[in-house]
């Protein structure tokens, strides 16, 4: 077998971290999404350029200022020695954090072109059926997002096996703990073992195909 | 889950009694630039009442009122005795806390549920103990029987919007709000579902508000017209007067007609006539079906209503009515508008200017109205 145990360890690792961080965004991504689709708000262009910033930013960028802000004189680093939680930075939730960020808008938008495109009369007629709001919610505004929500999940995910320098920054490669498929290709690279970089790259590259044509693939859904 | 902010601070207070248990009390006051709905309306408990105006008048806005998907600043609302709105006392009961349903004009039937899964949706969350109108009888009410598993998606139009008002009605509603529930549909699947809504005015006691910005419509169906311009009921009363007021827009419409509510009298089989009566009068209409006693609605157009200043027996008009002029309108150079007082209902006459002039048509005046061709709405 042409990848290592190592190398096998960060696969594992990759995937963990992909299905942690997706989890944790479809949680903080949909009312984040659904604030965003109907509020009027005129905060509403600043928090969608602020949720949008990980599309345009260097991840180094991003992984310095989370660095910052979580280590030991960073206002979450306090805040979260304070809780008896230690230090984020070059630790598993450190990463999840930062992959939250850097994933964010990919679970976000699609989101919320899906409450978008589900407009208010659904939520009216769910009204003046006696459904109140939460209950509209979970009867008539996610089964219709549904295809949001599969496309919403197969980004985020995706994007998180696909990331680098953000874990680089806050993650450091530590094996078994932050070293991810990408940075074990970097290192793999950087020792000239051009023959497993090419056994994990390809591997990327082939999952990365694959989920793509899972999502472009996908038969559109009849609704209506 | 509406535009106007559903959890006011009065919204727990719902359903508190209040004056005149059988009548809805409506006064709304809101607008946006360019648009200012102010009404003050005491309507019938019972019945169709039709809101009916151009487009912009503010019809659906003042359903959507009713409904709570919009919030008035200046509002109240009673409804059979239930207080479902007052500002006063910043009262306010959200759209899902009020036992009304709710037809759109468009199809909005739910596209990720089956017709039966529909159906359920608002029952379900109905109380069982103010379960009043059974779903079998919802479903028989409105012919959908076969189309219980099919998706919204495989449903024609007018299918569609039966099974939106079996759904509004599954839900037992205290009062049932209908958005011109015929618009989006052609003539063909109007003439469809119309016998249906009169099924539903003859078989349940719900009273329906319904817009509508066709005649036609309000004439087969309304009992109770409140006509709206720019915003404002510029009158609201029962049909048989609104259609026949000279001050209103309908008087002059080319097909102005007035509606009269009759019983069947009798059966002429020989001649294949149906006796129709209305204040101890007879009105002669070809041959029907429905039996004796049973309540029917005629349609008299004013161009098919002449005046005699003496009763005539030798004419081939069949029905000839004692009537007396109320007032006349001669806005036209060519032609008069004449509303007639027959026994207590409303009548109308377009004749000649001309004619007027030399029977000398004045109010007052006691005539007969020959009555040249009847129509049966319902």
């Amino acid at each position: 077998m042409a990848i290592d145990a190592a190398g096998l360890a960060a696969i594992r690792l990759t995937l963990e971290l992909a299905a942690v961080t997706t989890a944790v965004l479809l949680v903080v991504g949909t009312p984040i999404a659904w604030w965003l689709a109907r509020t009027g708000s005129r905060w509403k262009g600043v928090v969608g350029a602020v949720v949008a910033l990980p599309l345009v930013l260097p991840p180094t960028v991003i992984g310095f200022y989370l660095l910052v802000a979580l280590g030991p004189h960073g206002p979450v680093g306090q805040l979260t020695q304070a809780l008896g939680l230690g230090l984020l930075p070059f630790t598993f939730a450190g990463l999840v954090v930062g992959s939250v960020f850097y994933s964010l808008p990919f679970v976000v938008q699609p989101l919320q072109n899906a409450f978008e495109a589900i407009g208010e009369r659904p939520l009216e007629v769910a009204a003046t059926l006696r459904a109140g709001a939460i209950d509209t919610f979970f009867s008539v505004v996610l089964p219709l997002a549904r295809p949001g929500f599969v496309t919403a999940t197969i980004l985020g995910f995706a994007h998180t096996v696909g990331e680098f320098g953000v874990v680089l920054m806050i993650g450091g490669n530590i094996p078994e703990k932050t070293r991810v498929v990408s940075v074990q290709i970097y290192d793999h690279v950087e020792a000239l073992e051009y023959a497993e970089a090419h056994w994990l790259s390809a591997g990327m590259l082939v999952f990365s195909f694959v989920v793509l044509l899972a999502l472009y693939g996908r038969k559109k859904e009849v609704v209506r | 889950m509406s535009g106007a902010a559903p959890f006011g601070p009065g919204a727990a207070r719902t359903g508190a009694i209040v004056g005149d248990g059988a009548a809805i009390r409506a006064r709304f006051g809101l607008g946006w630039p360019g648009f200012r709905l102010d009404v003050d309306l005491a309507l019938p408990g019972r019945g169709v009442i039709a809101l009916f105006g151009h487009s912009g008048s503010g019809k659906t806005t003042l359903l959507r009122c009713l409904a709570g998907l919009e919030r008035a600043a200046d509002g109240y609302l009673a409804v059979r005795g239930e207080l479902w709105q007052d500002e006063s006392q910043r009262l306010f009961v959200p759209t899902h806390r009020r036992p009304l349903g709710y037809v759109f004009q468009e199809a909005s039937l739910f596209a990720h549920l089956t017709v039966r899964r529909n159906l359920e949706f608002g029952l379900k969350r109905v109380p069982a103990a103010s379960r009043r109108i059974p779903l079998d009888q919802a479903i028989a009410l409105l012919g959908i029987e076969p189309l219980l598993a099919r998706l919204p998606g495989r449903l024609s139009g007018g299918e569609r919007q039966r099974v939106a008002i079996a759904r509004a009605l599954a839900t037992s509603p205290r009062l049932l709000l209908m958005d011109e529930p015929l618009a989006a549909l052609d003539v063909k699947r109007k003439q469809e579902i119309l016998p249906y809504l009169e099924r539903l005015h003859a078989e349940l006691d719900i009273p329906v508000i319904y817009v509508s910005h066709a005649p036609e419509e309000v004439a087969r169906l309304a009992d109770h017209v409140v006509l709206l311009a720019d915003g404002r009921a510029l009158a609201a009363g029962p049909i048989g007067e609104v259609m026949a007021r000279l001050d209103l827009p309908f008087a002059h419409d080319e097909d102005a007609f007035v509606v009269i509510d009759a019983r069947v009298a009798a059966h002429d089989d020989a001649y294949a006539l149906t006796r129709l009566e209305f204040a101890g009068l007879p009105l002669w209409v070809p041959g029907l079906g429905a039996p004796v006693a049973s309540r029917v609605r005629a349609r008299v157009l004013a161009r098919d209503v002449s005046l005699a200043l003496s009763e005539r027996h030798d004419s081939s008009i069949l029905n000839v009515l004692p009537a007396r002029v109320v007032s006349l309108d001669e806005a036209d150079p060519g032609r008069t508008l004449v509303c007639l007082d027959v026994a207590g209902t409303a009548l109308l006459a377009r004749i000649t200017r001309r004619s007027a002039a030399q029977l000398g048509i004045v109010p007052g005046r006691d005539v007969y109205a020959q009555v040249k061709g009847v129509a049966l709405l319902r």
